[in-house]
């Protein structure tokens, strides 16, 4: 059984969703790399973010 | 008599040939499929390598396939499981995936299964939009 940890299992789906965003949301290969990183970019940090607001909440 | 578009030279070129709905068919079946239809191997290898990778990796941490729907929720997860194609099929024939949830990384892992689904029907539906030209190839 594959048991990763909750930031593990963000970075696998942030990279394989950024992959088929860039692909299918851009036309040419450079944009689809440079939307593909935003993308990826955007998936991690807002969970980052998202992380550290509900860690202050809880205290 | 008034020539239709599609008999002008220009447009003939542009017109798509054939069953235009195959490589959304052949997409949603295989990930992948559909671009390499539309002779994108690049893409297609690539969408095939992120959506399978995700698939597995669900299964992996043993999340569930949905196989009925007894609620909402249930429902929207089997809408999602079904945009895997025979992935899903071939999963529910050999009896992978777990049951319930019993762990929280089987959680992750059965969002892992439906998100596969949907990004599958996200690259069916972009093979098809090359296919008709509204993509620009």
């Amino acid at each position: 059984m594959f048991a990763p940890s909750h930031f593990t299992a963000v970075l696998l789906f942030a990279l394989c969703a950024s992959v088929v965003f860039g692909i299918t949301q851009r036309e040419t290969p450079q944009r689809m790399v440079r939307y593909g990183l935003y993308c990826f970019l955007l998936f991690v940090g807002s969970a980052i973010v998202l992380s550290w607001i509900m860690y202050f909440i809880a205290r | 008599m008034a020539a239709s578009p599609n008999n002008t030279p220009g447009a003939a070129k542009t017109a798509p040939q054939g069953f235009v709905y195959l490589p959304l068919i052949v997409g949603w079946l295989v990930p992948g499929a559909g671009h390499f239809l539309v002779r994108k191997p690049g893409r297609g290898a690539l969408l095939a390598l992120s959506i399978l990778s995700m698939f597995v990796l669900g299964l992996a941490m043993q999340g569930k396939v949905y196989s009925s729907a007894h609620d909402i929720l249930d429902i929207l997860g089997l809408v999602g499981d079904l945009g895997s194609g025979l992935l899903y099929i071939v999963s529910r024939v050999l009896g992978l995936g777990a049951d319930s949830v019993q762990i929280t990384t089987a959680d992750y892992g059965t969002r892992f299964i439906v998100i596969a689904g949907l990004l599958n029907v996200i690259a069916a539906v972009d093979a098809h939009n090359l296919r008709t030209g509204r993509k620009p190839a």
